[in-house]
């Protein structure tokens, strides 16, 4: 049955009757050629969009919750409302313990700090940390190391800092590891040198030391800035976060129903609104450009229900001539979907050219906004199977219609 | 070659239906050159059109070489289209985006010929037409006497049993006309048989037979003397 396919003259007959009727078959290319354009530019960007967004979030654990103490808004067991609330070392450790589903607890401290080195100096913000840090949010080092345990347990002075501080307390091309810089005064070796994020949760940071140095340099006792919990990822974070904080105020000594006594961001139902996000405008993506698609392939059909119309004549004299009503349908249809074909085919080129356009217009550099703007051949693949299916059965409209109309009609004069 | 029954036809006109052929008797012989005449109305195009079953009776019987046709699908009254009729029209109905050539190749195409066979008959077809050096002309290129022998061409192509002619010279000048007549009447003599019908008295007489149709019924049925076209030509 598809024999006619590789036949030389099905082609020479389709070929015909297409390039001898330019502007008609260019015409009913351009609602496909429109339509496919469309898509592949909106499923790009789209996919480009993610990308950035995957890029910016790529080096956090997504299922990670902040909490920090504010003040008390309820008086609870004598104490007043505003009470200052501040979390502790044995917090952090208690909420590990007894909370279900948690992976670390990472407490952190956050000051700031004069910094000089030799003649150059600058005011950083410093961060007390545990190694575990580098688990929750990816510290992309680019020298040296990060904090480590021994750094803790023998509170070395120590500093793992950031390319801006580099560039401002160092010369250019020097190097930096195993150099001294100066903290508040205290000498602290550089060990480390991470790239600044473009993305930070909280407070910049700019030099990590070990923790345990940070409590004694700044006297902090068992207190803690805020810590940082993850979830295992069967857990629901967003449970983790309110077991956590009903703890917190148990052991603080806050009213129960206090919402103000702690601040928190919530890493994972932000992500969680991002993906929604992303997921809705995919949908949106596919819904435009499909729906695109299926008005172009209507207008092709539309067009050849009309050059029926203008072709009834000739469909008659071939069917006085002998052509069977299946003969006549299956040139209509083969003229549809190579139409089809054709348009399709310059769409997903011009898509193509749309998506490099938009790539070096926004795609550039660290904080592009669209990142790899791109369509996967799978998609281009279905989208070219849509097509031939989509132009087939709108093939079939006119080409039953050609063949609806008796020859005698069709050959009767005017 | 051709036998037609009690052939009836009647075409729906809003709720009423009008009767157009009622009850023809119609035989040809092979070899015959047939003119049917009658004014508008009279049926002959209707008559015509059966007999190139591109319409059908409503009742009555049709036998062409010894097959009745009844009963046909599209696809076999394509089959026998192809098989047994050639068809000239009143304004050619050629294929405008093709060119001479390829005009006359096309029911060679549906008979599933191959190309190099289709160039060869279609060029074999188009030098009895006198029209060789015209073969890569489309029919915008060629005057109306031209464009009736490519349209003439196409039809002996399929080297069809008989051939049926709707006012072939309707469109046409009377020397055009004379003109194609004369060729008509060629194939005629070469053993072709010729459906024709006119309202024309002078292509009538150049038939051997005339069958007067009227209001649905033949009138008349005569043999006349033929009179060649080319005296005139």
């Amino acid at each position: 049955m598809f024999k006619f396919l590789f036949e030389r003259d099905t082609w020479q007959e389709v070929s015909d009757s297409l390039s001898k009727n330019k502007l008609r078959s260019i015409l009913t290319m351009v609602g496909v050629w429109w339509g496919i354009l469309l898509l592949i530019a909106l499923l790009g960007s789209a996919r480009g969009l993610e990308n950035s967004f995957n890029r910016l979030f790529g080096s956090f654990a997504t299922n990670s919750v902040f909490i920090w103490g504010q003040s008390t808004s309820k008086p609870f067991k004598g104490f007043q409302e505003g009470k200052q609330v501040r979390l502790s070392l044995t917090d952090a450790k208690k909420i590990e313990e007894n909370i279900q589903g948690i992976e670390f607890v990472i407490p952190r401290n956050q000051n700031q700090a004069l910094v000089v080195r030799r003649e150059l100096s600058g005011t950083f913000g410093i961060n007390g940390d545990y190694p575990l840090l580098d688990k929750v949010q990816k510290v992309k080092l680019q020298h040296g190391r990060f904090i480590n345990q021994n750094d803790i347990d023998t509170n070395r002075k120590v500093a793992v800092i950031s390319e801006s501080i580099y560039k401002q307390v160092f010369e250019k091309d020097e190097e930096a590891i195993g150099e001294f810089i100066q903290i508040n005064g205290m000498n602290f070796m550089v060990v480390g040198m991470f790239e600044d994020s473009n993305m930070n949760m909280g407070p910049r940071t700019e030099i990590h030391i070990p923790f345990t140095t940070f409590q004694q340099i700044y006297n902090q006792g068992d207190r803690i800035g805020w810590m940082m919990i993850t979830g295992k990822p069967e857990y629901d974070i967003k449970q983790i976060e309110e077991d956590a904080k009903l703890m917190l105020k148990n052991l603080n000594r806050i009213h129960p129903q206090d919402k103000r006594a702690f601040g928190s961001f919530n890493l994972g139902s932000e992500f969680a609104k991002m993906t929604g996000f992303l997921t809705g405008m995919q949908f949106l993506t596919w819904f435009v450009g499909i729906a695109t698609l299926i008005a172009g392939v209507f207008a092709i059909g539309n067009i050849l229900l009309i050059t029926v119309k203008e072709r009834t004549k000739e469909i008659g004299v071939r069917r006085a001539l002998g052509a069977t009503p299946f003969e006549i349908k299956r040139q209509i249809v083969v003229e549809a979907v190579t139409l089809t074909l054709i348009a399709g085919f310059f769409g997903i080129i011009s898509g193509g050219w749309i998506l490099i356009a938009l790539d070096s217009a926004f795609g550039q550099g660290d904080d592009a906004t669209i990142v790899n703007a791109s369509v996967s051949i799978a998609v281009v693949f279905i989208a070219v199977i849509i097509l031939v299916i989509l132009g087939t059965l709108i093939g079939l409209i006119p080409a039953f219609k050609a063949t609806s109309i008796k020859p005698i009609e069709a050959l009767r004069e005017e | 070659m051709l036998t037609i029954n009690k052939l009836h036809k009647s075409y729906p006109i809003g709720d009423r239906s009008l009767h157009v052929l009622k009850g023809i008797d119609l035989s040809v012989k092979e070899g015959e050159m047939v003119a049917i005449m009658g004014s508008s109305g009279s049926g002959k195009s209707t008559l015509l059109n059966i007999i190139g079953m591109l319409d059908e009776a409503d009742e009555g019987e049709y036998i062409l070489d010894g097959v009745p046709i009844k009963n046909l699908t599209e696809k076999k009254a394509a089959i026998y289209r192809n098989k047994f009729l050639g068809f000239i029209f009143q304004s050619f109905n050629l294929i405008n985006f093709k060119t001479a050539q390829e005009n006359v190749a096309l029911p060679l195409y549906y008979q599933g010929l191959k190309r190099k066979e289709r160039q060869e008959k279609s060029l074999f077809h188009l030098e009895k037409v006198g029209l060789r050096d015209w073969a890569e002309h489309h029919p915008s290129e060629l005057s109306g006497g031209q464009k009736q022998r490519v349209a003439i061409a196409r039809a002996l192509a399929a080297n069809p049993k008989l051939l049926l002619a709707d006012e072939p010279t309707g469109a046409l000048d009377t020397k055009t006309s004379y003109d194609i007549m004369a060729f008509l009447q060629q194939l005629n003599d070469e053993g072709k048989t010729l459906l024709i019908v006119t309202h024309e008295e002078d292509i009538a007489n150049m038939c051997k037979r005339i069958v007067r149709l009227k209001d649905g019924v033949i009138m008349e049925d005569v043999k006349v003397d033929q009179v060649r076209a080319e005296q005139y030509v």
